[in-house]
């Protein structure tokens, strides 16, 4: 055990502050210390992207980072992206095209994906595969998937030509 | 009133039943983060459990010291062999009727065997102990052959032979060698023998299909809580089979079964990694006694793809024989099974090596014998049934390849033969050499369909003619079209011949109906992203006349659900399925009682209409489903008693048999071994469909999964017994990049003898498309004169084969 370092970041718009061991996991922060259980675990050694997050703008994913590398961080996960009263167009995508299964990958890829989108808010089915070739899915084969996030593309460019 | 005015049509949408691609109700708690698997549970005081895992495939244990761990901050406890010795529990049964070392009992027989159990404050303090406990080992001679150990004087398990060092009976008969678990021979190897060596023409094989892993995106995992005051042990964890880890956590640890209460929260995937039950699952329930606080066990990948449920690892060697034009006339099948360290395979007790006597496959062979021989090695334990019926992905592999193998023996177009010898639509219910009874099909329709709609014929004049560029230099890329089709055997089983431990492999339903008109149904299964709460809901709907949206389905807690064996082998539909059918009948029947009292007609005279029932021969009189629920509750109905509920225990009198055809087009680079996946076509027929949106998604879910088996996927060890994938960086899950668009397509022919006529689909084409991607390869070859060549086709090995056939040079 080593000596504990005060953290503070933000998570999905909330303020947080707590003593942490540097070797803390951000993906066990998130988990166990603030009960965010959204984002899973598949590997914690970067393969699977189940714990996908976003920090700072940026595709993250959780197990790679020691919480002491995220302090002063803006955190967005699963939780933070739509809630019960108005869901992310990728939330209503993926249910809409059965873009999941047992839905142990989804709150990584819907994380991922909104990131994608808003990096290139018109993939191609090829940039869509390219873009999300770090979230793994065992259940889906990916078909799906990538359909859910053609259609929340689509969706979202005609919300924003409707809103300009 | 608005039904009045609703058409037929209308009522019959509003119902969402069966044949309907209703969405998920599962995706909005999935879709929000809002899931509840193992490793989200959190209870007040609760501990952190883990392995200190063996590093050696074999070695005796000279001594565990746990002295400096129990000094690390935070741990609480280490569990030695020694101290569940006392409690009888430093073995368990296994699944296959051998036993397994919870804890290593003096030695280990594979690399990441358990050997001692640390419980901390949390997951950090319990790594911290695993560093500090000190274990001594000797290191043992190392067997990962199972033919080699065969004939080894090491002796792996000091349990299998007397005290003359002599090897005593197995669980399934008499052991050849210490290191022999069974053999199990099905057919008739001496007529078999005589039309084989009486054939114009015999083709002769042998493959090894690779050890491989389920590796569900979740790990295994329990959380075990005991409430010493109430004397109640309450486990969650990641079971495909609730109830059976009910009665065997019975069994083992002496509690009485109704103060267990067993609970499968959501399951991130399970492909039959979470059949079988785990030392984690066992210690993590001591623990819990121990310490009287909570006790979570998760897995990490390492672990899970280290120690828990490996498939596959047989060697098959197959003889076919056939007349001249290609007719079969006998199969001769032999095995070597490598079941590691103890055979902890998932299979119905009287079934050593599953349903592998499927390998007749669809075609009609009147002579056949197999026999199959498991084996101790020192590897980990399992043989689980990834994404198949127990041992059917074996099967169809092997006959397949045997086909593809006489085709070229024959020297004849493998579609075409396999035409020739299916089993025609009127030979159903078909009786196989080996024994099964085929409840129906019509392989000709749906091979016709297949090759048609792919343009068959256009495929192998482009592929000859590529043949023909390659030989003139023109082209670095060679074209092959993999072929399958495939019968399953699934809906295990019948109770007189299949049972888990000696419980029956029925499954059930339960269904209550509220006074309003909705509906809860439990059942004995458990989903792992199938969408049972939705597709069950679905059959009730079309059963008992309830919009599905209004049925709530529950399954996974032992404590409300009807015992149940549990989901895998694809017999969710066809049992409980059958089960869920059954019950909405028993319903209906009693409603149908209660239609009659409040129309002042006779039981007789009133007809089911989709969601009421009307008076026959008067339409305007009936009385709706919802209608029949308030006065179920709400009136006093002579000679009937109050309520709406039933349950159904469902017994299949036999298996479902679903097939299909698969086609794929592959491109290949033989220089660098790159297999380029142009197009897969697939036609399942699973006769009844239930849900054709979640069909189409387990058709391409399973496909993905035989891909990543065909073309790369393995646990691969060294001759020391390490394993060497043993992270996701070496071991194959095939990304969104690397995986094609799939077409389906569906023929239906509904099982006879099942309720609504369905027959599963969640493994087919896993079982078709492994096959299928491999003869893909294969033919690709074959004009350059390729045989056969084992999976997994990854690039390096692909590269080999080329070179191997001289195309390199
Ligand atoms: S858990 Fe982080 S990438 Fe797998
Ligand atoms: S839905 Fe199960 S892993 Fe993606």
């Amino acid at each position: 055990m080593s000596k504990k370092m005060h953290i503070s970041l933000t998570v999905n718009g909330k303020q947080e502050e707590f003593l942490a061991e540097p070797r803390e996991l951000l993906i066990y922060t998130l988990r166990e210390r603030l009960n965010i259980t959204g984002p899973h675990i598949g590997c914690e050694t970067s393969h699977c992207g189940a714990c996908t997050v976003t920090i700072d703008g940026k595709s993250v994913k959780a197990c790679t980072m020691f919480v002491a590398q995220a302090d002063g961080a803006d955190v967005t996960t699963i939780e933070g992206l739509g809630n019960p009263d108005s869901l992310h167009p990728l939330q209503e995508a993926f249910k809409e095209h059965h873009g999941l299964q047992c839905g142990y990958c989804t709150p990584g890829m819907i994380t991922r994906a909104a990131k994608l989108l808003e990096e290139n808010p018109n993939p191609t089915e090829d940039e869509i595969r390219f873009g999300m070739a770090g979230n793994l899915c065992r259940c889906t084969g990916y078909q799906n998937i990538v359909k859910s996030i053609r259609a929340a593309a689509t969706e979202m460019n005609a919300a924003k030509e409707a809103a300009e | 009133m608005k039904d009045e005015i609703t058409s037929r049509d209308d009522r019959v949408a509003n119902l969402k039943g069966m044949g309907c691609s209703r969405k998920r109700v599962e995706d909005a708690r999935f879709t929000q983060g809002k899931g509840n698997y193992v490793d989200d549970i959190k209870l007040d005081g609760m501990l952190f459990g883990d392995f200190v895992r063996s590093p050696y495939a074999h070695a005796r244990i000279k001594s565990v010291n746990s002295e400096a761990a129990l000094k690390v901050p935070g741990v609480l406890a280490v569990l030695t062999a020694e101290d569940l010795a006392p409690l009888g529990l430093h073995w368990m049964p296994t699944l296959a009727g051998d036993k397994q070392m919870v804890l290593a009992d003096g030695k280990v027989l594979f690399q990441g065997q358990e050997v001692a159990f640390v419980v901390a404050e949390d997951r950090y303090a319990a790594a911290d102990g695993i560093e500090a406990v000190e274990v001594e080992y000797e290191e043992l001679p190392v067997i990962v052959d199972p033919f080699k150990s065969l004939e080894s004087d090491v002796v792996l398990r000091e349990d299998t032979v007397d005290e003359n060092g002599k090897a005593t009976d197995g669980a399934h008969g008499p052991r050849k060698h210490p290191n022999h678990i069974f053999t199990w021979e099905v057919g008739e190897k001496d007529a078999t023998e005589q039309v084989i060596d009486e054939a114009d023409v015999v083709a002769t094989e042998t493959m090894y299909y690779h050890r491989t892993h389920p590796c569900p995106l979740e790990t295994c995992g329990s959380v075990a809580s005991m409430d010493k005051v109430n004397g109640k042990l309450t486990l969650w964890g990641t079971f495909q089979a609730p109830h059976a880890i009910r009665t065997i956590v019975s069994l083992i640890s002496g509690l009485e079964e109704h103060n267990i209460r067993v609970i499968s929260p959501d399951i991130g995937g399970g492909f039959g990694n979470k059949v079988g039950a785990y030392p984690g699952y066992v210690c993590s329930v001591v623990a819990s006694i121990v310490t009287g606080r909570p006790v979570k066990w998760i897995e990490d990948r390492m672990d899970n793809l280290m120690t828990t449920a490996f498939a596959r690892d047989y060697w098959m060697t197959g003889k076919i024989s056939a007349t001249k034009e290609g007719k079969i006339t006998g199969l001769h099948c032999n095995v070597t099974a490598d079941h590691g360290g103890f055979d902890a395979c998932a299979d119905p007790t009287k079934f050593p090596a599953g349903f592998m006597n499927i390998c007749t496959g669809s075609y009609d062979i009147p002579t056949a014998y197999l026999a199959v021989d498991g084996v101790y090695t020192n590897k980990a334990p399992g043989g689980v049934s990834y994404r198949c019926s127990f041992r059917v992905t074996e099967a169809v592999y092997f006959i397949e390849r045997m086909i593809e193998v006489l085709a070229i023996e024959l020297n004849m177009d493998a579609a075409e033969l396999r035409r020739i010898n299916f089993i025609k639509k009127d030979q159903f219910p078909y009786q196989s050499a080996l024994g099964w009874e085929y409840d129906s099909g019509d392989y000709h329709t749906a091979w016709d369909k297949a090759l048609k709609t792919v343009d068959y014929d256009g495929l192998r004049a482009e592929q000859a003619e590529r043949v023909e560029a390659f030989k003139r230099g023109e082209t670095r890329k060679i074209m092959g079209i993999g072929l399958s089709f495939f019968t399953e055997i699934v809906g295990a089983g019948p109770v007189k011949n299949c049972d888990i431990l000696g419980l029956g492999m029925f499954d059930s339903c339960e269904i209550r109906i509220h006074p309003t008109g909705s509906a809860i149904a439990r059942l004995g299964t458990i989903s792992q992203g199938q969408g049972h709460a939705t597709t069950f809901a679905q059959i009730l709907a079309s059963e008992i006349g309830l919009p599905a949206d209004s049925i709530t389905v529950e399954e996974g807690d032992t404590d409300t659900a009807p015992y149940g064996l549990g989901t895998y082998g694809s017999r969710s539909t066809p049992v409980a399925g059958a089960a869920t059918a059954m019950a909405g009948r028993k319903i209906r029947a009693k409603a149908q009682m209660i239609a009659a009292y409040l129309l002042e007609v006779h039981d007789d005279d009133v007809e089911f209409d989709v969601d009421r029932f009307v008076v026959k021969g008067a339409p305007e009189r009936f009385k709706t489903m919802k209608e029949i629920a308030f006065a179920a509750y709400n009136q006093a109905i002579p000679g009937i008693e109050p309520g709406l509920e039933a349950v159904s225990y469902y017994d299949p009198p036999n298996m479902t048999y679903p097939f299909g055809a698969y086609i794929c087009v592959m491109d290949i680079d033989v220089d660098t071994g790159v297999t380029d996946i142009r197009r897969f076509y697939a036609l399942d027929d699973c006769g009844t469909r239930i849900n054709p949106m979640i069909i189409e998604g387990q058709v391409h879910g399973g496909l993905t999964e035989a891909l990543a088996v065909a073309l790369g996927q393995e646990i691969a060890y060294d001759d020391q017994g390490n394993v060497k994938t043993g992270t996701l960086m070496d071991f194959f899950l095939p990304t969104a990049w690397e995986v094609p668009n799939y077409e389906t397509d569906h023929t239906v022919t509904p099982s006879p003898h099942h309720p609504i006529g369905a027959k599963g689909v969640g493994e087919s084409p896993h079982v078709g498309g492994v096959p299928c991607f491999s003869n893909a390869v294969q033919d690709a070859f074959r004009p350059f004169g390729l045989r056969h060549t084992n999976m997994p086709h990854d690039h390096w090995r692909i590269w080999k084969t080329a070179n191997s056939l001289g195309m390199h040079d």
